[in-house]
């Protein structure tokens, strides 16, 4: 497995209890329009994802970040910067 | 998409709020019968949600002196300090300040909401990294969005998760810019400021501390918690506004940092922003004098702090963590909230409603705040008032 699958599998994981019932996750699965993410989830999100991977994740990343896949991008530039 | 399609949620959102009573943004004070009374949708109420911590906004020499520079200077400046020059009462109330502080160098900008964009937008930039507390205030998340700095958040007043994330930056924790707030404005709660300064110290980051909610309520000399923590010299930044404690508009920060004088010229919203009118700085400048000369006001805004906060605790409110000037009651169903707050009206009581995303954990605060000029019978009368409005709904 890849760095960049480990942690796509990872968030997978973390996305867990914000997936409703019977939707499937994919990198292409959008976190507002598809998971029906608000602020308060988002901002929950990020703490779990921190924690998790043991990172500081910018506020500055996150109105680009649209789709689990781009955000699995951006988690494995982070854990590469160290 | 229409321009206004990405209004339908906050339209909903009114609708439903209509359809519990009063809407409360639209809440319109009539006639102000004093600091602490008025006649709000044509009924007269105590007023128990402004900021008005020493109840100055009355206040006859605060009054005066407006009058005064009303008359003399007119009515506004019509332009920025740097295209139109300040005035000399600009330049006062910038020495004032600094004097009160004990700083070398203070700037005012024209609200304080501009005081911290003014501020972290030219402070920081591209390639700096600020770690601001959570549960800061907007303009503070508004200031560092505009920087262009790299943003981090650590959980509100955990000293330890602010640690974690300045070890995780390794080199460029030196070069750090620390933000948090003396009072934060939804739960009243401090920050836990001695051991952020020492954290601060450990890397050799800066630290900046919002006192907008603090001055003239913390401290011996009402410098706010970093007088009250005794972390001053560890503190290269305070910002602060005139819209609370002072009873005015506009804000301020003050540092001993030899170059701080540069910000001014490097800050746009201080640039091109009209700066504050004559009467207001002159009512400022009068306010900040009466809150030098007069501890017994604080002294008087706690004691009704700590009956407000008693008295609504031992009815069983869930309220914010400590004693302050700001007692807010929690609730986990906006429902409750909404409609505590039309029943706290009917019987002639303002607050502040506080909902989902603006409160901390994704619940709803009633936020009712203590001043100086309340009555121990007034603040008697609103915690009567929460047990009716309770009963009722």
């Amino acid at each position: 497995m890849s760095h960049y699958e480990s942690i796509l599998s990872q968030l997978y994981e973390i996305l867990g209890p914000y997936t409703p019932d019977g939707h499937s996750l994919s990198e292409d699965t959008e976190f507002i329009a598809d998971l029906g993410l608000d602020s308060m989830k988002v901002m929950q999100l990020l703490l779990d994802t921190e924690e998790r991977f043991d990172i500081s994740i910018p506020l500055n990343i996150i109105p680009d970040v649209r789709t689990v896949g781009h955000f699995a991008r951006c988690l494995q530039q982070l854990v590469d910067r160290g | 998409m229409a321009l206004f399609d990405k209004f339908r949620q906050i339209a909903d959102a009114r609708e439903a709020l209509a359809r519990l009573g009063e809407d409360p943004f639209r809440a319109t004070i009539e006639r102000i019968l004093s600091p602490t009374e008025a006649i709000v949708n044509g009924r007269p109420m105590i007023l128990a949600g402004t900021n008005n911590y020493l109840g100055l906004t009355l206040d006859t020499q605060c009054i005066e002196a407006a009058v005064r520079a009303l008359r003399e200077e007119g009515t506004g400046t019509t332009g920025s300090r740097m295209a139109n020059g300040s005035y000399s009462g600009h330049v006062a109330l910038e020495k004032d300040l600094a004097d009160f502080f004990g700083r070398r160098w203070c700037v005012v900008f024209s609200t304080g909401y501009v005081a911290n964009l003014g501020l972290l937008s030219a402070l920081t930039g591209p390639g700096d990294v600020i770690l601001i507390d959570a549960d800061c205030h907007a303009s503070i998340y508004d200031g560092c969005r505009m920087s262009g700095a790299e943003v981090i958040r650590f959980r509100h007043n955990d000293v330890g998760d602010l640690d974690k994330r300045l070890r995780r930056l390794g080199e460029r924790r030196a070069n750090a810019l620390i933000i948090v707030e003396g009072i934060y404005s939804t739960l009243g709660d401090r920050a836990p400021l001695a051991e952020v300064a020492a954290v601060k110290q450990e890397h050799g980051a800066c630290l900046l501390v919002d006192e907008a909610h603090s001055l003239g309520v913390l401290g011996e000399r009402g410098r706010g918690l970093s007088e009250e923590s005794d972390v001053e010299s560890s503190v290269d930044f305070i910002v602060g506004t005139f819209s609370k404690s002072l009873g005015a508009t506009g804000g301020f920060c003050v540092s001993d940092h030899p170059e701080a004088e540069l910000i001014r010229y490097g800050s746009r919203p201080y640039i091109f922003t009209a700066s504050p009118c004559p009467a207001v700085i002159a009512s400022t400048r009068a306010a900040l004098n009466r809150l030098r000369i007069e501890p017994e006001l604080r002294v008087l805004l706690w004691n009704n702090a700590r009956q407000l906060y008693r008295s609504l605790q031992e009815m069983g409110f869930r309220l914010g963590p400590e004693v302050s000037p700001i007692v807010a009651a929690r609730f986990e169903q906006r429902e409750e909230a909404i409609g505590l707050w039309n029943a706290l009206l009917d019987q002639g009581v303002y607050v502040n409603m506080i909902l989902p995303p603006a409160a901390p954990d994704g619940g709803s605060l009633l936020r009712c705040s203590a001043t100086a000029a309340h009555t121990p019978d007034q603040i008697d009368r609103i915690c009567k008032a929460f047990a009716t409005a309770r009963a009722l709904t």
